[in-house]
């Protein structure tokens, strides 16, 4: 008897939840669903340009998918169903249109973005300059090679290695302090974050307004940095071609822009120093 | 095979398939010679020889570890029993990157145990100890559920009989309850290294990533889908005949093992 009315309620219950499915699914129903594949550096920034996005156009709704690039291109050279692609840095676009997914007219510059050094705000190791991640016995992490920001930290202390003849050996001695190498940036950030790293190297984007009070900053001087160019563009295959349009084009837009530098990212008409 | 059998047969067929086809995908997309070239590269080898030297040790620890306990479950009524009970089968159900996450706020240098181990000069992230504490977390539960229900399943008269001959409770063990849940107990060590084996999720997030110390196959075969595709393939292709070999071998003991029996 008990059994039977738990089974009722359960019924109950389950066709509640299936009517008001069907009731969200009619309600979404006439917008079009704009799919999305983007960094994952990029996650904070076009999340909100995603609601201001879906509040202007009524009659479509941008899904995403966020990964590390370099998993982006293979996934769209596998077949997923992609409308725009926005990878971290340009080799992904490249490859796309080499693979015929993209459409190679539509490609677009929208943003900047450049490296920081963060340590954990309860900085045990007293990191104060860049020149302190060359010291010994340090926890270090950063991002593998296989994602643009690894690449672009590579460079990064390329180049402070060529500096002066002092620092010759500053890339050896704090690639010996690196204990892992992180499949994307924000593992990174959170590995800084809850101070089990010393440090690592992030893009200034990655730093939300929740963590930045639980970090602090070793900014890396232009000269050093390099500047990351985030390309967006078609895929060939959009569903939604216009809607995809209309996105690029918000995303250009001075609103977009705004958003964008908001979480850290360099607007795409900033001059990006080499 | 009788009616009902080509009828259960044609019944499975969809989701065999379904199970079959990936791996045979995995098997046709990779050349021998990539794999050749593959295995002398030595992260690769590095990633493979730390995957079985880990896996190895959990399952060393899980047997010596688990065996005490899984006894106690099968043989003891105590209070708290379903809740450690449960407490063995989380780590089933839970996705591993909570598994990565729990190890690292428990062990990390700021963590629950950790900040103590630290202050001794004993960090555990970023290190080999931290690949085979992740995989004993997520793996040895196979082996304890597995081993306890193997004992619970060995009729108690035997044992009495045993002991009423005079035997130990270690020789009874030994000789009478061991060997009667070997099946089981066999089965749950297969199971915990099959598992520790294929480890990714808390192993990324709690040891990190680092050619030749923290990265063990599956993580070395994600990041090389980040960059090369052929090393990924090639490593999975690898691990897929490793984990056949220890199911297919271990299978076939059994097998002969029961024969025996009957």
């Amino acid at each position: 008897m008990v059994d039977r009315k738990i089974l009722i309620g359960f019924t109950l219950i389950l066709g509640f939840m299936t009517a008001r499915h069907q009731m969200s699914a009619a309600h979404t129903e006439k917008r079009v669903e704009l799919i999305v594949f983007a960094a994952s550096s990029l996650a904070d920034a076009f999340q909100a340009i995603g609601r201001d996005f879906d509040t202007a156009n009524q009659d479509i709704h941008v899904t995403y998918n966020f990964a590390g690039s370099q998993q982006l291109l293979q996934q769209i050279v596998q077949g997923a169903p992609v409308d725009v692609f926005a990878p971290a840095s340009r080799k992904q676009i490249d490859a796309a249109v080499a693979s015929d997914q993209i459409d190679s007219s539509s490609v677009e510059t929208f943003a900047h973005n450049r490296l920081v050094v963060i340590v954990p705000k309860k900085n045990d190791a007293g990191l104060k300059s860049l020149h302190d991640l060359a010291r010994p016995n340090l926890k270090i992490v950063l991002a593998d090679k296989a994602v643009p920001a690894g690449q672009y930290t590579v460079e990064f202390l390329d180049r402070f290695s060529r500096g002066r003849s002092a620092d010759k050996q500053f890339k050896e001695d704090v690639l010996k302090n690196v204990v892992s190498y992180e499949e994307n940036v924000r593992a990174v950030l959170s590995k800084v974050v809850i101070g089990e790293a010393d440090a690592g190297i992030v893009y200034t984007s990655d730093i939300s307004r929740d963590t930045a009070h639980r970090i602090d900053r070793i900014s890396i001087p232009d000269s050093l940095n390099v500047i990351g160019d985030y390309p967006i563009a078609l895929s060939k295959n959009a569903k939604h071609r216009d809607a995809a349009q209309r996105f690029v084009e918000y995303i250009l837009s001075a609103n977009g822009q705004a958003t964008l530098s908001e979480f850290g990212l360099l607007p795409a008409a900033a001059p990006a120093k080499r | 095979m009788d009616r009902a059998g080509w009828m259960l047969l044609l019944a499975s067929l969809p989701l065999l398939l379904f199970l079959a086809v990936p791996l045979l995908a995995l098997i046709l997309r990779t050349s021998s010679g990539d794999v050749l070239i593959t295995l002398f590269d030595s992260s690769v080898a590095d990633a493979i020889k730390l995957s079985i030297v880990t896996t190895l040790i959990t399952a060393g620890i899980t047997v010596c570890a688990g065996t005490p306990l899984a006894y106690l479950l099968a043989r003891r009524k105590f209070i708290g029993r379903t809740i450690v009970d449960v407490l063995i089968d989380l780590p089933i159900v839970l996705p591993p990157s909570v598994a990565g996450i729990a190890l690292l706020i428990a062990f990390g240098r700021r963590g629950l145990l950790g900040a103590a181990l630290h202050n001794l000069q004993v960090d555990i992230p970023f290190t080999e100890i931290a690949v085979i504490l992740a995989q004993l977390f997520v793996a040895s539960p196979f082996f304890i559920k597995s081993a306890a229900a193997g004992f619970a399943t060995v009729d108690r008269d035997l044992e009495q009989a045993a002991a009423i001959d005079g035997a130990s409770p270690s020789k009874i063990f030994w000789t009478v309850t061991l060997p009667l849940s070997l099946p089981s107990v066999a089965g749950g060590v297969v199971m915990t290294l099959a598992r520790a084996l294929g480890e990714f999720g808390a192993t990324i997030i709690f040891a990190g990533n680092f050619p030749g110390r923290t990265q063990t196959m599956p993580l070395a075969i994600y990041m090389g889908f980040e960059i090369d595709l052929r090393v990924a393939l090639t490593l999975a292709l690898i691990l897929l005949i490793l984990s056949f070999l220890i199911l297919a071998t271990v299978k076939g003991l059994l097998r002969r093992r029961i024969a025996l029996f009957n």
